[in-house]
């Protein structure tokens, strides 16, 4: 049995992806510490005096995290310790410490950072993020979001940094496998997970799996890793033809914060995603 | 051996002598040298470091705090509206009490914008748990930053180091400089009540409120005892050095009927200052403040006893008074505070002589003062 | 207890306390149909669930009733039952 490295009874809710999400470390980073700034994680690691996460973990101020990190890492390197720094933040610490994170990129600081995006301010009670989904209900998208989203995975491929990735919690194996590639790379690595939640999103807590393999299959969300070189994972491959992806309406009927929509939104909606996909496209020819 | 440095190059020199292994810091006027010397002195394998070249002031302190609750030496600095941009980080640290050392070159803050000294800046951190010291010339901003190592790691609290803009930080003095094997045998090994990275453990979770009700209690204890801790490091460097860098320093004070307490660069001036007024006869002294955090209430008392009392503020607490002299009068009373010198309005030594005749002729009637010029 | 271990927490089960009893439906295993793949095992955000000797075994005392392990079971093995 591999080494799982959460806690049962921990405080997160029921079907949480965070809790999901935080397994696959345990499963392929071998020798790291975690650093966790402010959100959802905050809770779920654990109220004193009981820890959740049988690592070395250290609570950092929201913005703050790659800056820690920084300096831990260049702590670490100066006893020549090889354990993995790795920053895990939610789409609320990216929005606050974009500067931090773009900052850290630049300087190609040794580190790892995921951002386990749950598409709101989850941890104050669901306010709109940087990268909430087109139309979303949040409290201060009550009417749901008019803006577009920012697309954090891409900004970062533009940092130039050795290792960019999407992963999803409802394909562990394909997050599994993108950690045990970054483990022994060099340099600023970036994963953006995504991370469904049930009373964010407004689904029954069994549902979290489903609904992350369905932002898949609709296109919604795309997986990808860049390496070197750009490359289309397998489980979203089949959906570059518009064709195969299945209907988008399935993936938001399920949610209660897309409640409402109109045949005119969703239709919007389909447009951004294949946008999205156009932009995949010019990486794939990088 | 004795050379001429500014205030920022004495700075660097002293964070290179403590063996300081992590440096991160955003430039910004006027403490800019201090990073550009670091960073020379780390490219050169002067100094054996690692430089975090960081995008922001916020960033410069998470990133220091990073490298030292890992267990490492860890230098920043900052002035002004950086040392504002950090302050979620200075409380942070403090609250997780890492020892680090953070060089403040103390300047006005904005609007209007405004490159000189003032001390409001320095003064923001002094809730904090931060030990706080200011130097008078560039030997002391060397000494005091120095034994900032040593105090910080030996309280388990942060250690400011406290110099006026462009009078100390871009001013050449002559300056002793230790050698490093005298710096090594002042300051031992980084040590630190706990170490991020080695166990399993979870650092700053989610806790009782007792648990902070705790643990503040248990620096505002530190605080208390930590006068102790100055004396003691302070006369151990007194041992090496010759040079004495305690808590307060007394001057021409023994006979004095007037005393005059404040800190910073001008306190120099003063002291020429009150040699003019001895002159004539006039008793007049000075006691001056190294440090405002801890405040070393007894012995201030004891010095300034039967005296007639004027604080210099280079800063202030609106419609309050100036900080010094607020925080004096909270244990003593007939105090006349006079707020100068802000936005670094020029107070030289005639001024100083000016200022302190009307106060030795018990012209200085309001309790406060405030004086655009002198 | 030194006021800085108030700083220091250590890993260990129940920090939210015994969250079995957040549970309204309860996971059940049929043996029979279980071939211990551990697919719910990776997807449980609980890390309640381990390899038994015949089929999978559930920490009731920390399982949250969420029902993602009964979504994921390709065997339709687990099924969420009503707890009194």
């Amino acid at each position: 049995m591999m080494k799982t490295i959460v806690m049962p009874g921990n405080p997160s809710c029921q079907g949480c992806p965070h809790a999901i999400g935080l397994k696959a470390l345990g499963l392929a980073l071998e020798d790291f510490v975690l650093v966790i700034p402010a959100g959802c994680s905050t809770i779920i690691a654990g109220i004193h005096p009981k820890a959740t996460l049988n690592v070395p973990v250290l609570h950092v101020p929201f913005a703050s995290a790659p800056a820690v990190a920084a300096g831990i890492s260049a702590a670490f390197k100066r006893e020549n310790k090889k354990k993995n720094v790795v920053i895990w933040m939610g789409d609320g610490g990216a929005d606050i410490g974009f500067a931090t994170i773009s900052g850290s990129a630049v300087r190609n600081d040794d580190i790892i950072v995921i951002v386990s995006d749950n598409e709101a301010y989850m941890n104050t009670g669901i306010q709109a993020s940087g990268t909430t989904f087109w139309k979303a209900k949040t409290t201060t998208s009550p009417a749901g979001k008019r803006e577009d989203r920012k697309d954090l995975a891409a900004i970062m491929l533009m940092h130039r940094v050795p290792y960019v990735a999407t992963a999803s919690v409802g394909y562990m194996n394909d997050f599994i496998k993108k950690l045990e590639k970054v483990k022994s790379i060099k340099g600023f690595r970036f994963i953006h997970l995504h991370s469904p939640c049930p009373p964010g999103w407004r689904f029954d807590s069994s549902k979290t799996v489903e609904i992350a393999r369905m932002a898949v299959k609709c296109g919604a969300w795309i997986l990808w890793e860049f390496d070197g070189k750009f490359n289309l994972s397998p489980a979203s491959k089949p959906y570059k033809d518009k064709n195969k992806r299945k209907d988008l309406k399935d993936y938001l009927k399920m949610q209660g914060r897309f409640k409402g929509l109109s045949e005119n939104e969703i239709l919007e909606i389909e447009k951004a995603i294949d946008k999205q996909w156009k932009y995949i496209e010019c990486f794939e020819n990088i | 051996m004795k050379t001429i440095m500014t205030g920022n190059q004495a700075v660097a020199e002293a964070v290179k002598l403590s063996r300081t292994e992590v440096i991160a810091a955003y430039p910004i006027t006027p403490q800019t040298v201090i990073v550009e010397k670091l960073a020379e002195m780390v490219d050169s394998g002067e100094l054996d470091a690692e430089f975090i070249r960081v995008e922001s002031e916020h960033s410069a302190l998470a990133s220091v705090y990073g490298s030292a609750v890992a267990g490492k030496r860890s230098f920043t600095a900052t002035s002004s509206h950086g040392l504002l941009y950090m302050y979620e980080m200075v409380w942070w640290v403090a609250n997780a009490r890492v020892p680090l050392v953070m060089a403040v070159v103390t300047r006005t803050i904005g609007p209007p914008w405004n490159i000189h000294t003032d001390h409001t800046d320095i003064l923001t951190m002094r809730d904090s748990g931060w030990i706080i010291s200011m130097a008078e010339n560039v030997q002391e901003a060397f000494d005091l930053t120095l034994q900032g190592f040593k105090i910080s790691e030996e309280l388990n609290l942060p250690f400011t180091a406290g110099m006026d803009a462009f009078q100390l930080s871009h001013t050449s003095e002559v300056v002793e400089i230790l050698d490093q094997e005298t710096a090594d045998s002042f300051l031992p090994e980084r040590r630190q009540c706990y170490v991020f990275g080695e166990e399993n453990t979870t650092i700053g979770s989610l806790a009782p409120n007792e648990c902070t009700a705790k643990l503040r209690k248990d620096t505002f204890e530190t605080m208390l005892k930590a006068d102790k801790t100055i004396d003691k490091v302070s006369k151990e460097y007194e041992e090496i050095t010759g040079r004495n860098c305690g808590l307060i320093e007394e001057y021409r004070i023994d006979d004095a009927e007037y005393a005059v307490v404040m800190m910073g660069a001008w306190s120099g001036d003063a002291k020429d200052a009150i040699d003019e007024l001895r002159k004539e006869g006039i008793p007049i002294g000075l006691l001056k403040l190294r440090y405002i955090r801890p405040i070393p209430q007894k012995r201030i008392e004891k010095v300034l006893e039967g005296r007639e009392i004027l604080v210099l503020d280079r800063d202030c607490s609106m419609g309050l008074g100036g900080i010094i002299g607020t925080e004096l009068k909270s244990f003593m009373d007939d105090i006349t505070n006079v707020i100068a010198g802000i936005g670094g309005v020029d107070v030289g030594v005639n001024e100083l002589t000016k200022l302190f005749r009307k106060f030795s002729e018990d012209k200085l009637k309001d309790e406060v003062i405030f004086l655009e010029v002198i | 207890m030194q006021p800085i271990d108030c700083l220091i927490s250590t890993p260990d089960k129940g920090s939210a306390g015994k969250t079995g009893l957040w549970r309204t439906y309860k996971p059940i295993v049929d043996e029979k149909k279980c071939n211990s793949c551990m697919v719910c095992w990776l997807y449980c955000p609980e890390n309640v669930i381990t390899e038994g000797e015949k089929c999978i075994e559930i920490d009731y005392e920390y399982c949250k009733g969420c029902g993602i392990c009964c979504e994921v079971c390709a065997k339709k093995a687990i099924k969420m039952v009503l707890e009194e």
